[in-house]
């Protein structure tokens, strides 16, 4: 237990750090001259970075999106804290993600290239005609991506912490730090749009393949597999003194069979349906670019299998009293879990290049994802109901703005309020955004559903969700280093202590996301059937079949067809209809 | 609603047939349920044993279908082309 005693700042792990956050910053303005298109001044250049990213620019800006500093923080720590079943679902979830969007991901694209949307509410608002349900899509995926936006300082925090910057008592230098790099984040952003994050994730994802990769061979040879698991397994064996259960789940049993299984896949469900997922998608230049991607993407889940794992070798390190997770306050923190371990075992020289990899990993998911909130905000709520006839110029400079604004509200949000706070509104994003499941994926192949009864199956999932959140009601332990001493006690109680709540009428633990799920459709089948019965206006729809199989011509096709025009020139004045001309 | 021109011999460039073969249809559900299937199916897995080089059984199923996968994936993606006459 010596790590926590010095609160020096580690000059060798911070100037790496900087290092790496100086050429991030040049890339980040540099960008807006990567690929430029014909001007900024439009939302498919700004929000959606030209809509011209091939297969590996896609796979990098997904993989740097999906992949967040938080989720690199976070499951660790979960696997640190309590186990396999809130940290190891996290493999099967990014894994099961891939063949359910492979079905109906390109649907989307085909729909959203055509038309020209920019968000899933646009197409929403084609698809059915219906304004409210675009609205409540909207402001769902504003409400889920904000807390995200907030937890990617969180992963930010932890790293500052660990470096030793997070311990002077004085709160505006504490989190100096924290300010100025979000500020140079929100310049660039403003700047170059979604070509700063698709180029910065470069930067991000080689960091962190090498870290990783080092992480295990470490593990691999210095503690050994079999010793790492043995260890987690007497530690989730444990009995914890304040819930006299044990700590947590070395391996799923038969209680949490359902738990495990719902997590993955109300999870997986649910991935493709944040803003900020779909716009990497929609960012894309062929139809074939999100296929391709369903292969290649699970190259992250193997590195996330591989960094869960890291969250058992440092239970091993501190049963082998080389590092512990108190923080710079003096509280345990299983966050610390992975930044610990790196200092504890690695020279800081390449302590400091996992913590840029953490840092950098904050900064490309964050900017995408205020990005993504601006936009929805800007087409479905400004344009829709503020300012009907405005431009694309106006649009993009009003996206811009917003996406200022999104990224302040999340520093507050960390700044002002409880970390916990943060951490409680992530659980309930991850409910909420599940609810728009029905309306997007429904309607990508089907009109069946009545657009009112899936807004009422939408409210449902919601409150029933929020609610059932809300009532899972934990004890806080808090654990502090009183003379070097560990003593843990006992400060009352919280909610929104776990995504886990009981089935209705059964005492199974489930993902409260997956029925909320489940009472979402019931709800829209029996009231669209109901609607139907008395004939309720079904709303216009702007779209055609063929829009869902829609691709941009290759220029292979381009070629062949002007061959053919020109043969038969004077005889064919037009071969496209009315969509067809949003083509680039 | 298409306006296009009957005497228009030039199919749109983005044009697409709709539907896939039958057989290249049911071939993709089965590569994609697969994975789905091998890791929904918890209590299977949900085990100690077999070990390989020290992961017990629960770990290293589940980091072997994040190899398996992609190629389900990509075995997919390369039948719907071929079905659609691409490349």
């Amino acid at each position: 237990m010596s790590a926590a005693a010095d609160t020096g700042i580690n000059g060798v792990e911070l100037t790496v750090v900087l290092f790496f956050f100086v050429i991030v910053t040049f890339g980040g303005f540099l960008a807006a001259r990567w690929r430029r298109g014909e001007s900024m001044h439009s939302l498919d250049e700004w929000g959606l970075g030209g809509r011209g990213f091939g297969t590996v620019v896609t796979w990098f800006l997904l993989g740097g999106d999906l992949y967040t500093a938080y989720t690199f923080v976070a499951v660790p720590a979960a696997m640190f804290a309590t186990g396999a079943v809130s940290g190891f679902f996290a493999v099967p979830y990014t894994i099961v993600a891939y063949p359910i969007v492979f079905v109906f991901l390109p649907r989307l694209w085909s729909v959203a290239h055509r038309r020209g949307y920019v968000t899933p509410a646009d197409f929403i608002r084609g698809r059915y005609g219906s304004r409210g349900l675009a609205l409540a899509v909207a402001l769902t995926g504003i409400l889920a991506t904000m807390p995200y936006i907030a937890l990617q300082l969180v992963g930010i925090q932890a790293v500052l912490d660990t470096m030793g910057l997070g311990g002077s008592g004085n709160t505006f230098v504490r989190d100096l730090p924290l300010i100025i790099a979000f500020a140079v984040l929100a310049a660039y952003t403003y700047s170059s749009g979604l070509r700063a994050p698709a180029l910065i994730a470069f930067v991000k994802d080689t960091l962190i393949y090498v870290v990783i990769v080092v992480a295990i061979i470490y593990v691999a040879t210095k503690i050994g597999f079999g010793p790492m698991f043995d260890g987690a397994k007497t530690q989730m064996a444990k009995t914890n003194p304040t819930t006299n259960a044990p700590t947590g789940t070395f391996i799923a049993g038969d209680t949490t069979y359902w738990a495990y299984a719902t997590l993955a896949f109300g999870s997986a469900l649910a991935l493709f349906m944040y803003p900020h997922a779909i716009t990497a998608v929609l960012s894309s230049r062929r139809r074939s670019v999100i296929r391709r991607n369903t292969a290649i993407l699970p190259a992250y889940s193997l590195m996330l299998a591989m960094l869960a794992l890291l969250g058992f070798a440092a239970i091993y390190e501190v049963a082998a009293g080389k590092m512990d997770v108190f923080g710079q306050d003096g509280k345990a923190n299983a966050q610390l879990a992975v930044p610990h371990f790196f200092q504890a075992v690695f020279p800081s020289w390449f302590a400091g290049v996992a913590f840029a990899a953490i840092a950098i990993g904050a900064l490309v998911p964050a900017a995408i994802m205020s990005i993504a909130a601006a936009n929805l905000f800007t087409r479905n709520v400004y344009r829709e109901f503020l300012k009907r006839d405005a431009t694309p110029k106006h649009e993009a400079q009003v996206s811009k703005i917003v996406s200022l604004i999104v990224k302040f509200g999340a520093l507050l949000f960390v700044l002002g309020l409880d970390r916990q706070n943060a951490l409680n509104m992530q659980l309930l994003g991850g409910v909420w955004i599940l609810q728009t499941f029905v309306s997007i994926v429904a309607g990508l192949y089907t009109r069946w559903f009545h657009r009112w009864a899936l807004l009422a199956g939408w409210a449902a999932g919601m409150i029933y969700g929020t609610v059932a959140a809300y009532r899972q009601e934990v004890p806080v332990v808090v654990t502090k280093l009183v003379n070097g001493e560990a003593a843990t006690s006992v400060t009352g109680t919280r909610h929104f202590g776990s995504p886990l709540g009981n089935f209705p009428f059964t005492d199974t633990k489930v993902y409260i996301a997956a029925t909320a799920l489940l009472i979402n459709v019931l709800v829209a089948i029996v009231v669209t059937l109901v609607l139907r019965a008395v004939k309720a206006p079904a709303g216009a729809d702007e779209t055609e079949p063929t829009d869902y199989h829609a691709d941009a011509p290759s220029t292979t096709v381009v070629a062949a067809v002007e061959r053919e025009l020109a043969a038969t020139e004077g005889e064919v004045t037009s071969t496209s209809g009315p969509g067809r001309d949003a083509q680039p | 609603m298409s306006t296009s021109n009957p005497s228009a011999q030039v199919p749109p460039p983005t044009g697409r047939p709709a539907r896939l073969p039958a057989r290249t249809v049911v071939a993709v559900a089965v590569l994609l349920l697969i994975p789905c299937a091998a890791l929904a199916a918890v209590p299977m897995y949900s085990r100690e044993t077999p070990e390989l080089w020290g992961w017990p059984f629960f770990y290293w199923f589940q980091v072997l279908w994040v190899v398996l996968t992609p190629i389900a994936t990509y075995a997919a993606y390369l039948l719907i082309n071929r079905a659609r006459g691409h490349r």
